[in-house]
């Protein structure tokens, strides 16, 4: 008893140790540099390329918020995550930030003990087939053998879906995305499922893309966002609106080619003049410089212009807007406004 | 005599017949192959469809390597190039080389460095492996890992000085006390290694400067290097670890034997992976944040425990195969425990555990690529992770596994052939 009461004690010292450190931002500037949780790899959002420098999607909100604090978009340690290794890298401090495509769920975010800061990639579930299947809806692939990440919340909407539909199929399971590509071209299944960004992402990598088709049918929804720890909202607001005056500045017209222009002196639009700082405070109550956002959109443009340059329809990944497009273009992207 | 025979039989042959050539189904090539082929008509239907099958696969597999590309820079442009033809896209393995055997992050003007390292490593494995080498060469062997720590993580000379330093005034302290007991020699090097090494840290704190060339981080070390480390170090650390295991568990005092049946069954009925994920994650959580001991020393500790375990069950059977009467034979020369070991038990029963002791060498060097489920690079975490995720390889399988396949063959082929070839060199007994 008086051992478990020990390691408890040892255990919660140590989280707490972890937890505790609540002024992330004096961390951050007193170490020169933001430790950012990316993945080991994905197509488009995070990967090193032949010189050894991350890029991609998610590669492009660490680096916003490294210049938006430290004023230098290279200021950033990246940190390799697995799904395994990512929650407890960020609960014990190790990462100050997690930009991971990582999907905001109830759990992740109240038990878990996260704060989601927003959305950059707005994902669902789809189905990838070959053409000649001849199969042009998900409802008509009853019977078909699937292939599918385990211990995903895919396998779950995938299961969900089927039986709300009252159709059967036959699971092939799979442990990671790679190892689904030559099985699923050895025609091993008919059918791939995975997040719909995966699946474009594959597609482009197969030798003839357009013997495959992605079916219409989204069948869950995937909001993919930065993450950061419970109990240090100061932090939290900066990653939060870091994200927000990127997808701000595309609304607003402001990209990596015109900010500092806008910036030098006070336009006539009072909401982009706020935005970069040459109206009001609202650097300074972020307890940031006043042009924390110029830096922020200079590191790598803006929302619109880190999608176009990672994943966007020039790239081989070649994604569409789509729900990813500014809500006044039909799309869901929505940053509350600056004042 | 002989005239009598002459004339009682008809003829007699009075030259040697010179030697005829033997049938030609019973030499060279045709014999070989009638014998080992050819033997009975279930052996020739065997040879003929092991024939069939070898000509489909090199016929199959020789346009793919013939018609490989080296000189790309993307898939797409690879494709392009091959233009609907069967072959390989091997540029990856150009485009990528440095990091398949760095890793990404290490810096491009130090490359050198690990490369020095590792020539060295040759050189200072000569002498432990070979008994003809000169063997002057043990003494930089002795001073090897500094160096090649020196190398790789580079900061300043003095820190692994210090650490020889001190090592060196705990060999001269055990000389000392040896004369005493073992026991006694052991304690005093130790204590006194401790003590130099820890007063002697003041010196590199001080002066970080000196001899110093550019520091790397741990987590900037990857690729096939990391396996190499780990391999090395850890294979390296586990033997002596693994007799003292062993040694242990046969001692008739209980504090000690309990000490490791214990370390022995727990490490031993615990997987590899779920130890890794200790040393990377639940660690993680006990110390306070930027105080965090290395990650690769963290690992190096616990694929060390878990060899150590393994190599300290081979050795014990090397032990229990020994005959009674050495024991005893070495008890009624007089020896105490530590030179009946050193002198006729250990050099015995180690030479019989080679085999169990390279298997489980092989298998560590190979266990060595778990490490990319803790989110290391290492040359299986380098493919897995960065390249088969980078927009422009994204979809190459066979040439990259094919790349790590063929360098963990010859890196365990060797260390097996070598342990055939040692225990040929160490066969005493009567064949």
């Amino acid at each position: 008893m008086k051992k478990i009461a020990i390691l408890g004690a040892m255990t919660a010292a140590g989280l707490s140790a972890g937890v505790a450190s609540a002024a992330t931002l004096d961390d951050v500037k007193a170490r020169g540099k933001l430790n950012c949780g990316v993945t080991t790899g994905l197509v488009g959002f995070a990967a090193p390329n032949a010189n050894g420098e991350w890029e991609g999607f998610d590669v492009g909100v660490c680096r916003a918020v490294a210049a938006a604090v430290l004023g230098d978009p290279a200021a950033v340690e990246f940190v390799p995550t697995t799904g395994k290794t990512r929650f407890t890298a960020l609960a014990s401090g190790e990462i100050d930030l997690l930009a991971r495509n990582t999907t905001w769920t109830f759990s992740r975010d109240v038990d878990l003990g996260f704060e989601f800061v927003g959305i950059n990639y707005y994902d669902g579930q789809g189905f990838m087939v070959p053409k000649a299947l001849g199969v042009s809806s998900a409802k008509e692939l009853d019977g078909a053998t699937i292939c599918i990440q385990t211990g995903t919340t895919t396998e779950l909407n995938l299961a969900d879906y089927f039986r709300k539909n009252n159709i059967s199929y036959e699971p092939v399971p799979i442990e990671t995305n790679a190892e689904a590509q030559p099985l699923y071209l050895e025609g091993a299944c008919d059918v791939y499922t995975t997040d719909a960004s995966g699946l474009a992402a594959t597609r482009a990598a197969f030798e003839n893309p357009g013997d495959h088709v992605v079916l219409p049918e989204i069948i869950s929804k995937e909001p993919l966002g930065p993450l950061v720890r419970h109990g240090d909202n100061q932090w939290g607001d900066i990653a939060r609106w870091t994200l927000n005056a990127l997808i701000a500045a595309e609304e607003l017209g402001v990209t990596s080619a015109n900010v500092q222009e806008l910036a030098a002196s006070a336009g006539e639009n009072p909401e982009i003049n706020r935005l970069l700082g040459t109206e009001g405070t609202l650097g300074a109550m972020l307890g940031l410089e006043a042009d924390w956002a110029v830096k922020a959109i200079a590191a790598g443009g803006n929302y619109g212009e880190l999608f176009e340059k990672n994943i966007g329809e020039n790239t081989p990944i070649g994604l569409a807007r789509g729900l990813n497009a500014q809500w006044t273009e039909g799309g869901l992207l929505y940053s509350p406004p600056f004042r | 005599m002989s005239d009598t025979h002459a004339h009682s039989v008809a003829f007699v042959r009075e030259t040697m017949l010179p030697q005829q050539p033997p049938p030609v189904t019973e030499a060279g090539v045709v014999k070989w192959m009638r014998e080992n082929l050819f033997k009975g008509w279930f052996n020739t239907l065997l040879t003929v469809v092991s024939l069939y099958f070898i000509f489909k696969i090199v016929t199959g597999a020789y346009p793919w390597f013939a018609n490989g590309i080296w000189n790309t820079s993307s898939l797409a442009e690879c494709r392009d190039m091959l233009d609907g033809m069967t072959g390989a896209c091997f540029s990856v393995l150009t485009e990528r080389w440095n990091q398949l055997l760095f890793g990404f992050t290490y810096p491009r003007d130090a490359y050198w460095r690990p490369t020095l390292a590792f020539v060295l490593l040759i050189v200072a494995i000569a002498p432990v492996l070979y008994p003809k080498a000169p063997r002057n060469l043990l003494y930089f062997t002795a001073v090897y890992p500094f160096l090649a720590y020196w190398l790789i993580w580079g900061g300043t000379l003095l820190i692994p000085l210090m650490v020889l330093v001190g090592l060196v005034a705990g060999y001269f302290a055990f000389k000392q006390f040896e004369r005493q007991s073992f026991a006694m020699g052991m304690i005093a090097g130790l204590v006194s290694a401790v003590v130099v090494i820890w007063a002697g840290s003041i010196v590199p704190a001080s002066m970080p400067n000196v001899m110093a060339i550019e520091a790397v981080q741990s987590r900037d070390i990857g690729g096939f290097m990391l396996n190499m480390i780990l391999g090395t170090v850890c294979v390296s650390l586990s033997l002596p670890l693994g007799i003292m295991l062993a040694l242990g568990r046969q001692s008739s005092m209980p504090i000690i034997k309990w000490i490791c049946i214990i370390f022995i069954e727990f490490i031993r009925g615990v997987p590899l992976i779920t130890l890794l994920f200790v040393a990377n994650v639940v660690l993680a959580y006990f110390f306070p944040p930027g105080s965090n001991i290395d990650l690769v020393l963290r690992v190096i500790i616990m694929i060390t425990m878990f060899s150590s375990a393994y190599i300290a069950e081979v050795i014990r059977g090397g032990l229990a195969a020994l005959p009674r009467g050495q024991y005893e034979a070495a008890n009624s020369l007089g020896l105490d425990y530590a030179q009946s070991m050193r002198l006729i038990i250990l050099p015995q029963a180690l030479k019989i555990s080679i085999p169990g002791i390279v298997n489980v060498a092989v298998g560590l060097f190979k266990d060595t690529t778990l490490v990319s489920v803790i989110s290391m690079f290492d040359l299986v975490g380098m493919i897995r992770g960065p390249i088969l995720a980078s927009t422009e390889w994204n979809g190459v399988y066979w040439e990259l596994w094919g790349f790590a396949v063929f360098v963990f063959f010859i890196v365990c082929f060797s260390i097996s052939k070598y342990s055939q070839w040692l225990e040929r060199q160490l066969a005493t007994d009567h064949r």
